[in-house]
């Protein structure tokens, strides 16, 4: 049991930087920080969403000190389809959440913070599902509850374009495409800040660093 | 391959071409140290009736044609076939580039795929099979694949490419989505794709003598470089006709620098130098000239040309359109649409056509 672990854990440490790579190579991504600077300090990275690369893109571009202690959350039914996405979600060290069955005790927002602990930061999609429309979606609540709960954690917006065109909902083969990835300055939960004026902030932080 | 390398030691011509080829390279690697000296002692002595940033821009220029004169150089000597793979990356590139500054819907997405991973490796295939293969497949010798590869892209790429966006299913704007890729195609790939085709030729002079080994790459690897310097100096005489003397602006809306003067100047400087360069090719004097010239206006046309593609996008540069990727369209424009001229002009006059 344990050997095939360390196996697995062997197949991993080469797959994982390999599978980087290639993320980078096909999305062309280049990544852009304005007003704000790479840090290995606790984070959640907050991003539009608009197609399934977007989260490994955008971990696989983070430089790779940031990159070993960033989680990307996704939905575990698509995650867990198939033994090669499976391993892939594994090779990037994704957060699986359930989007189905919802527990009371386990609710996503406790999950990530328990599983990032002290140490780790996170990317979240606050969108929800992937977005086909030229706006951003509305937000859900996740960041605010996040905010809320970890006060210390800094909510940087990201904002990724054209990784659409590059793999759109619903095909599985990639174009290789140039996209951008822009990474702009932090945002926090002011003290009695309401749910919904947060999160349409936190909408407008992703929103302008489109036009940047 | 090792034939090859063997002919190319064993021969010794009439023509000596290999020693004109390499002189060709040690005059150009003799003006780029000379510029790059220049531009160090410009930077480091400031003349005031020069604009600091022009320098830089100048040095900058320099430090790009080193990269390229190192790239292709490092190509030629590894031989035909990785020369063919350099300048089919260079059209993944740039249509790249070129598609991701044009609008493309949904339902253009399979019909990209193909383009991308089917029709740009394709057309570089059938380049890179070169003489050898059609000799063996088809048991004639001295083709290549011409008749093949001059008509993959116009005849079936053009007829595959509305096909699979049809089925897609998505009607909006049809012609112009299906314009747009072919355009890309057309552009970034068979154009450029002429380049390399150079290297598939027997050459010959005008009067139909053998110019070279007939066995090596290498008199043809000299002629590339000869066309992509020309390609380059007629670019740089341009924008420098149009500074030092540029009165009239060509069509302001797509361009604000190419003036008349530049193009007239940047035309007989290019004309001159090329003829000058005559004894590198099979030309001569004047046949030099000619090639250089048409060379030259060929370039200009695709300058407009891309230039007008990105007022239309409302783009500077297609470097600016992602930040942080260089810009290799920008660089490579002139080269495409010189590129179909050169071939067809060598492969009429300068070549064995069987």
């Amino acid at each position: 049991m344990a050997s095939a672990e360390g196996t697995g854990g062997l197949v991993m440490a080469i797959t994982g930087p390999m599978l980087a790579t290639i993320a980078k190579l096909v999305s062309g991504a280049s990544l852009r920080w304005i007003d704000c600077q790479p840090d290995t300090c606790q984070r959640v990275y907050f991003a539009n969403h608009t197609s399934h690369l977007d989260a490994l893109v955008l971990w696989s571009c983070l430089p790779k000190e940031i990159r070993i202690r960033t989680r990307a959350v996704a939905a575990r039914d698509y995650w867990e389809k198939g033994p090669i996405r499976r391993h892939m979600a594994r090779s990037f060290n994704v957060l699986l959440i359930d989007r189905k069955e919802i527990k009371v005790h386990r609710s996503p927002v406790q999950m990530m913070l328990q599983e990032i602990g002290e140490r780790d930061s996170l990317i979240v999609f606050p969108e929800g599902s992937r977005n086909t429309k030229e706006e951003l979606g509305e937000f859900k609540s996740g960041l605010y509850y996040l905010g809320k709960k970890r006060p210390d954690l800094e909510l940087v917006p990201v904002y990724m374009e054209n990784l659409n065109r590059v793999l759109p909902r619903g095909e599985v083969l990639p174009v290789p495409l140039l996209s951008c990835i822009t990474i702009g300055p932090p945002i926090w939960l002011e003290a009695g800040e309401p749910k919904n004026d947060f999160l349409n902030r936190a909408r407008e932080a992703v929103q302008r660093l489109r036009d940047r | 391959m090792a034939r090859a390398i063997l002919l190319a030691q064993s021969s010794n011509g009439p023509h000596h071409v290999h020693t004109q080829t390499y002189w060709l390279l040690g005059v150009v690697l003799g003006l780029l140290v000379v510029a790059y000296v220049a531009g160090r002692l410009l930077k480091r002595y400031p003349d005031h009736s020069l604009n600091p940033a022009l320098i830089e821009r100048f040095n900058h220029r320099i430090r790009v044609w080193w990269l390229m004169c190192a790239i292709l150089v490092a190509a030629f000597l590894m031989g035909r076939v990785p020369t063919i793979i350099l300048f089919g990356c260079l059209s993944f590139w740039s249509l790249r580039e070129f598609i991701t500054m044009t609008p493309t819907r949904r339902g253009d997405h399979r019909a990209l795929f193909w383009i991308f991973f089917v029709f740009t490796p394709a057309q570089y295939a059938l380049v890179a099979l070169g003489r050898g293969a059609y000799e063996s497949l088809f048991g004639v010798p001295h083709r290549d694949f011409y008749s093949l590869y001059s008509v993959a892209i116009p005849v079936y790429a053009l007829l595959f490419i509305p096909m699979r966006t049809a089925m897609a299913g998505d009607p909006r704007r049809f012609l112009e989505r299906s314009a747009k890729i072919q355009a890309g195609l057309f552009i970034c790939v068979y154009y450029l794709s002429y380049a390399p085709a150079l290297l598939n030729l027997e050459l010959t002079t005008s009067a139909g003598a053998l110019w070279g080994d007939p066995g090596s790459h290498v008199q043809n690897a000299g002629l590339l470089f000869y066309f992509i310097l020309i390609v380059q100096l007629g670019d740089m005489f341009q924008q420098v006709w149009s500074r030092l003397a540029g009165r009239r602006v060509i069509a302001p809306r797509i361009h604000a620098s190419r003036t008349w003067e530049g193009l007239l100047g940047g035309v007989t400087s290019t004309t001159l130098v090329g003829a000058l360069l005559w004894w590198a090719t099979p030309f001569q004097f004047w046949q030099a000239g000619c090639m250089a010239m048409v060379v030259a206006v060929a370039g200009f046309g695709g300058g407009m040309v891309m230039s007008a593609i990105k007022r239309d996008r409302g783009v500077e540069d297609y470097g600016t359109l992602v930040q942080g990727h260089p810009g290799i369209l920008d660089r490579i424009d002139s080269l495409c649409f010189a590129a179909p001229l050169f071939y067809h002009l060598t492969r009429y006059f300068f070549s064995q056509v069987y």
